[in-house]
């Protein structure tokens, strides 16, 4: 493989992980928010605490993680990009900022507010929103190049039903994951009544997820029929296989079963779409202006990136591991015994 | 206002938010690994209830640092387009490795915050402030080898306004990437320091828990020694800063000390003001000979003045205020740590007296100063340069819409977190007893 590919490979994968476990976080924070709302609170905020605590910083550090690789190793985006999403780039930044710190206001300080929740709880669905905003504008169409410089078409993008779609499925996959995740989270904690507050918001936003993404996929002939055409006919077995493992899930969660094997299921659901999305956009970073294969960083710098990305590896598989091993697969832990 | 203006402010107001949680950042975890370390081998509870309310505060400041570095990595493209496209060439490597350091460190704080009675052997628990304190310091080694690269850029050829032949690791190691990261790091340590001692001093002053006087002592003692310490290490680094920019970047020297003319003897200028246009410095002490002296370690070095350049290729005279403010801050608590000492070993007074405790609730304020003016200083001082030599700010800001808008809510965002972060760290603290929470590690003993 060429650096490009190994680049962008690595960087779609961060880009993944931030998405799971960015989504069961925002969507934690809603769920905490909704269910403080209609007291409900004393079921399942504790142990969305005992989870978040430990791991929300680490989930930041995901996403800062994929857009200093994007940069670095195609600094092309930096121009593109850099020009034209400073307002949705800025409102997205201004929600996380709000988020992390008021998380931490809230959970480590000595009161609690319910306008800090509310915070809290509110931006954790605008942010999947906002940025989702930046995935449809790397479709092309929307940014015009002049002599001035780069700029956004803003009224094309807010007429766009694709630009919608997306938004609302960003929104709907991270309440789905989110939960679909907290099911398998309050099963191992053996939380009866926690289990059944999210195993029901699962199936809920079961059915709306699965109507969306067929909203954007039709949004997306419209809009750009190279890239649905590749999807389509190069790698619709990744679709397909998606709906197989959407299928499984539900299935699983709704006959109470095997919870670990359905949340597995849930990001192999979203894997495969994310890894079919991607590909089937290929050559485009954003079209037309990124090009993979041109933007590239330089030779010496793109090996230099994947050396330090493997060392960099070395050290962090063996410690998430450990974080996962003390907080997410200790069972004492998860009870709250710990 | 045009963009350059706007860009430079918020870039200029992000950063000087983000720089005062990420100097806590870099340097208190250093505090309660001492903390938990003295309390483990002294055997002493007060120690350990030392390192878990430090390190409370801490999640908090760590929150804030944490998404306000979010904001400046992802503004550095948003307001600089043209730089990034045209430095991420050559700067990627740096900041792909100051990702992985700074996960590190988030993966063991959180480790560490969440595993106090967790293991069984008593040293497993400060061994975890080890990565957290490595991935800290490396982060700003890494960091500041990026702004050193815009200070004193390296490892390339410069074709035609594109870069060429490019060398990472010489950009990454370049010139002044030592000495200003050791600058950095060391600051750091001290400032985290000096805060602890502040807020130790002021409870020795004003508390409303008697019982908690012999915590607060044991605090103060601990934070003056490694504030002290650290002051040393960053008046070497100072002086050794001086030295380097001497050699490298004599505009930033002489801009800095109002130095129009080249001369050996140089004088050394000390506050006081300056007509911009005659090039007369009023009210100034002025110490013959010093600045050569401070630039190559003799007194008859010639030391460049601001004529030797181009007009529109000079520093701002400002910030000469910066770097008298930011040297006598820092002086200031290497004496107050100084005088702490010394009085500890003097039987005639003892080092806990009222006037000493009033000088030392400064030193954590003032050595966060410090740290602003002195990052003033180094930024400014580099105008009107983005890429030093290559390309200049006026040439690199966005051109997109809404940037006054940016501005302001950005504005309104510091405003409202920096209230909150305060209110929030004062309320942890002013209603809850130290002894408690040693009273409380004695009780999970007597269970054990």
């Amino acid at each position: 493989m060429d650096y490009q590919h190994i680049g962008i490979t690595v960087l779609w994968l961060f880009l993944y992980g931030y998405i799971i476990v960015g989504a069961i976080d925002f969507g934690a924070g809603f769920f905490a928010f909704h269910a403080k709302l209609t007291k409900q609170d004393h079921i399942i905020n504790h142990m969305i605490s005992r989870y978040l605590n430990p791991v929300w910083e680490v989930t930041n550090v995901f996403f800062v993680f994929f857009f200093v690789g994007i940069v670095g190793f195609f600094p092309d985006t930096a121009y593109y990009f850099g020009s034209t999403l400073l307002l949705p780039g800025s409102v997205a930044l201004i929600l996380i900022c709000i988020r992390g710190s008021f998380y931490a206001f809230e959970n480590y300080g000595q009161d609690s507010k319910l306008s800090w929740l509310f915070l809290y709880g509110l931006t954790g669905l605008l942010i999947p929103a906002a940025l989702s905003t930046i995935l449809t504008i790397a479709e092309g169409g929307y940014i015009k190049e002049t002599s001035n410089g780069v700029h956004l078409d803003w009224l094309t993008l807010l007429l766009s039903p694709y630009a919608w779609a997306v938004v609302f499925l960003a929104i709907i996959s991270v309440l789905y994951i989110s939960s679909g995740f907290l099911t398998y989270y309050a099963n191992k904690a053996k939380d009866s009544d926690a289990y059944n507050l999210l195993r029901q918001w699962f199936l809920i936003w079961a059915i709306p997820m699965i109507i969306i993404c067929q909203f954007v996929f039709l949004s997306l002939r419209q809009h750009n029929e190279n890239h649905f055409n590749n999807a389509i006919g190069n790698y619709w077995w990744l679709f397909g296989l998606s709906i197989v493992f959407f299928i499984i899930a539900v299935a699983l969660i709704f006959f109470k079963k095997a919870h670990g094997f359905a949340f597995i299921m849930i990001l192999l659901q979203f894997g495969t779409a994310f890894f079919g999305y991607g590909v089937s956009k290929l050559p485009y970073i954003l079209d037309p202006f990124i090009d993979i294969n041109k933007a590239v960083v330089n030779e010496h710098m793109a090996l230099m990136l994947v050396i330090v990305f493997i060392l960099g590896l070395l050290l962090l598989v063996p410690s998430l591991i450990l974080l996962l091993r003390l907080f997410i697969f200790d069972a004492d832990y998860v009870k709250g015994k710990k | 206002m045009d963009a350059v203006v706007i860009s430079r402010l918020l870039t200029a107001m992000t950063l000087g938010f983000h720089i005062i949680f990420a100097t806590i950042g870099v340097g208190m975890p250093l505090m309660f690994a001492i903390a938990e370390f003295i309390g483990i081998k002294k055997n002493n509870p007060m120690y350990i209830a030392m390192a878990k309310r430090w390190s409370k505060g801490y999640t908090i400041t760590v929150a804030v640092g944490v998404v306000t570095g979010t904001i400046i990595g992802l503004q550095l493209s948003l307001l600089w387009p043209s730089f990034m496209q045209l430095g991420g060439q050559v700067i990627a490597l740096p900041l792909f490795m100051e990702t992985f350091a700074f996960f590190f460190e988030a993966i063991f704080l959180s480790i560490y915050l969440y595993t106090w009675d967790r293991f069984k052997g008593k040293w497993t628990h400060f061994l975890i402030t080890l990565p957290v304190i490595i991935g800290g310091t490396f982060s700003a080694f890494f960091i500041t080898s990026v702004n050193s690269f815009m200070n004193t850029p390296s490892g390339f050829d410069f074709v035609k306004g594109k870069l060429m032949n490019i060398d990472p690791l010489a950009a990454m190691f370049n010139p002044s990437f030592g000495i200003r990261s050791f600058h950095v790091v060391a600051t750091a340590f001290m400032t985290a320091a000096f805060i602890i001692a502040s807020i130790a001093a002021y409870r020795l002053i004003k508390n409303k828990f008697i019982d908690d006087k012999e915590y607060h002592k044991k605090a103060l003692k601990l934070a003056m020694t490694v504030g002290l310490i650290a002051s040393l290490l960053a008046m070497l680094a100072g002086d050794l800063s001086a030295k380097f920019l001497h050699q490298e970047q004599p505009e930033k020297l002489a801009a800095m000390e109002w130095h129009f003319e080249t001369e050996s003897k140089a004088d050394l200028v000390l506050f006081g003001y300056v007509n911009e246009k005659t090039e007369e410095v009023k009210g100034a002490v002025k110490i013959p000979g010093a600045l050569s002296f401070l630039s190559d370690s003799n007194f008859n070095t010639k030391v460049k003045g601001l004529n030797e350049f181009k007009s529109d290729e000079t520093p701002p005279l400002i910030i000469h205020y910066f770097f008298d403010l930011m040297v006598f801050f820092g002086v200031y608590c290497f004496v107050v740590s100084a005088l702490f000492a010394v009085l500890k070993w003097s039987k005639k007074w003892s080092q806990y007296n009222k006037p000493l405790l009033y000088l030392a609730v400064l030193t954590g304020p003032l050595s966060m100063f410090a740290i602003e003016f002195g990052w003033f200083l180094a930024e400014m001082g580099r105008q009107p340069w983005i890429l030093r030599g290559y390309l200049k700010v006026a040439q690199a800001a966005t051109h997109a819409d809404g940037l006054s808008l940016v501005l302001i809510a950005f504005a309104i965002l510091y405003l409202v977190l920096g209230i909150s972060a305060s209110y929030v760290l004062i309320r942890m603290f002013s209603h809850s007893k130290a002894m408690d929470d040693v009273q409380k590690i004695n009780e999970r003993r007597g269970e054990v």
